[in-house]
């Protein structure tokens, strides 16, 4: 598998590196792993700090920015990060109005964050965590890991960012972020797998004629394998899913996701789709988003997730927002 | 130093009741005083583990070994991963002891517990994923149980392995037969009691016991049925700590 890359070793260092010199409102610290907001700490407002595995890009650190997170710790390719990434960035960010976690449900996520709770905690951070969990495609049960945190991130980190701008203090920007978890629901499929550059190939095999329906960011099967579908057909599939889960009361946000490398046009195709289901349902939509946000890698499919939202959250989402990844309104 | 056999029990009856000679035998360079060897009617030969004397060396041994065999079985545990989870285990073990080994060796800690609670920070620092925590957990642990002592028994040892796998449950939520490096570690410290290469082969029997489980915990555990048929990478790599173990006793 041909990639743009030097050594598979040096992928996350080269991006930090990239990073840095294309964006000079954030400080990167290349070494470390840790990315902020130059203007960081604000002062009287709230931190944001997420992290997780490279290879989701923009996710997180392309959210980092006025308006959406204060800190992002990228982890090696698919691996979380480390707890002291995750204390280091806390420590950076922190105005001492305390700092919320954002963490998709991954166990070694779960984990890393666990402990760097702990560990700020010890340096006298004031600390709250929130666990995004809005992956239907996985059953949400004991005998899993329970559902696991994908396109729904985006929102969390969105919409408690600017809750967090609005100067609301922890326990409520944790609540805020809690909603939102609470609203979301998201569901994926693969039309091919991807490749981590540290093994060089296909990390999973999906025969050229099938699809894999409920997959994960990271390339985890989901529910079940079929024979291609058309965009009009994995629109019904995929809302089905999420409509039996989430029965929206209030208009819905969209976000209509790329994994990474499937061409906008087709993931346009699929936006209008899944508005035709929407209408059909008569499920009202507020705003839809359509683009790669939450990736894997190189895989070609998509995920459509759902945030049934109130006028506060709306508000939220509309805020202005400056990242290298999500910008609007500024 | 050297102590006496005790109380054998099961299988190892019967080789003590066949005892033909008494061996003692030291093995300076490995840091195990090895205790005794204990030959059969039938020649059958058996160390008696539990009185073996470890030191710190030992233990940085052990590390250093563990991490030659993470390296050379690295694109297996990587392979074993991308079938049921998401192909990174095998760099991400070879990260981790890579760095654990340069940490020891840059300042060999003092005393045995020094030393496995050294690597498991180190563990934890470096590798992130699920396999940071556990392995860092499950090391740092079973070094805070043995305390200071500049040298421990391996039942001694037994002991702390045992504490850092259930550290390991309460920190993962996991049980053994959820196809988990549990299911490697516990059958490896329950032979620990006979033998290091008792363990050894226990626990690689343990970690090939997992192909036919259902997934349950970890990011295997979404395939669900789908689980079945493949053998669990994190049990697989706790496989290699009791190889790793047997070899620098050997």
């Amino acid at each position: 598998m041909k990639m743009l890359i030097n050594v598979a070793e040096t992928v996350v260092t080269d991006a930090l590196r990239g990073m840095a010199a294309a964006h000079p409102e954030l400080v990167v610290d290349v070494e470390q792993r840790v990315i902020v907001r130059r203007d960081a700490p604000v002062v009287g407002k709230v931190a944001l700090v997420s992290g997780g595995g490279s290879g989701h890009e923009p996710l997180h650190g392309g959210f980092v920015g006025p308006g959406m997170l204060d800190g992002a710790c990228p982890g090696e390719v698919f691996t979380s990060p480390v707890p002291d990434q995750v204390v280091r960035a806390a420590a950076a960010v922190d105005s001492g109005r305390g700092v919320l976690f954002v963490v998709k449900n991954y166990t070694g996520d779960v984990l890393n964050f666990r402990m760097a709770v702990e560990l700020a905690q010890d340096e006298g951070i004031q600390v709250a965590s929130v666990l995004v969990d809005d992956d239907v495609a996985v059953s949400d049960s004991t005998f899993t890991a329970g559902r696991r945190g994908t396109g729904a991130t985006l929102f969390v980190e969105k919409i408690a960012g600017a809750a967090a701008e609005d100067g609301l203090p922890l326990e409520r920007v944790e609540a805020v972020a809690r909603r939102v978890v609470e609203s979301s629901r998201s569901f994926g499929v693969a039309l091919s797998a991807c490749t981590t550059p540290a093994k060089g190939s296909p990390t999973f095999d999906l025969p050229p004629g099938e699809l894999e329906l409920g997959v994960g960011i990271h390339g985890e099967p989901g529910r079940e394998r079929r024979p291609m579908m058309t965009s009009g057909e994995i629109a019904d599939y995929a809302l089905d899913v999420i409509l039996e889960d989430l029965q929206p009361r209030l208009p819905v946000l969209v976000l209509v996701n790329g994994m990474g490398a499937t061409p906008l046009l087709e993931l346009y195709g699929f936006s209008a789709e899944v508005r035709r289901v929407l209408d059909e349902r008569e499920v009202p939509v507020a705003r839809t988003l359509v683009g790669n946000y939450v990736t894997s890698l190189d895989m070609a499919g998509c995920s459509v997730t759902l945030c049934q939202v109130d006028g506060e959250m709306l508000r939220w989402w509309d805020a202005p927002v400056a990242t290298a990844g999500l910008r609007w309104g500024c | 130093m050297v102590g006496r056999p005790r109380g054998h029990g099961g299988a190892a009856l019967g080789v003590l009741r066949g005892i033909a000679a008494v061996f003692l035998h030291t093995c300076a360079d490995s840091g195990a005083a090895r205790a005794w060897v204990l030959t059969g009617e039938n020649g059958e030969k058996e160390w008696y583990v539990s009185e073996v004397i470890l030191d710190a060396g030992f233990f940085v041994r052990w590390m250093a070994a563990a991490a030659g065999l993470v390296d050379r079985e690295a694109e297996r545990l990587t392979e074993l991963d991308s079938a049921i989870g998401d192909a990174d285990h095998g760099s991400n073990m070879q990260r981790g002891f890579a760095a654990v080994v340069r940490t020891v060796a840059a300042q060999p800690p003092a005393t045995p517990g020094a030393v496995l609670v050294a690597a498991g920070r180190q563990l934890i620092s470096t590798v992130g994923g699920a396999s940071g925590p556990l392995y860092g957990t499950l090391l740092r642990r079973a070094g805070k149980s043995l305390g200071e002592a500049p040298q421990v028994t391996a039942a001694q040892l037994r002991a702390g392995l045992a504490a850092g796998v259930a550290a390991v449950e309460e920190l993962g939520g996991a049980t053994t037969g959820d196809k988990t490096m549990l299911d490697a570690l516990v059958p490896g410290i329950e032979a620990l009691e006979t033998s290091f290469d008792a363990a050894a082969t226990a626990s690689e029997e343990g970690a090939l016991a997992t192909v036919p489980l259902l997934a349950r915990k970890g990011r295997a555990s979404y395939l669900g049925e789908r689980s079945i048929g493949h053998q669990d990478p994190g049990a697989t790599s706790s496989a290699l700590l009791f190889a790793a173990l047997a070899e620098v006793a050997r």
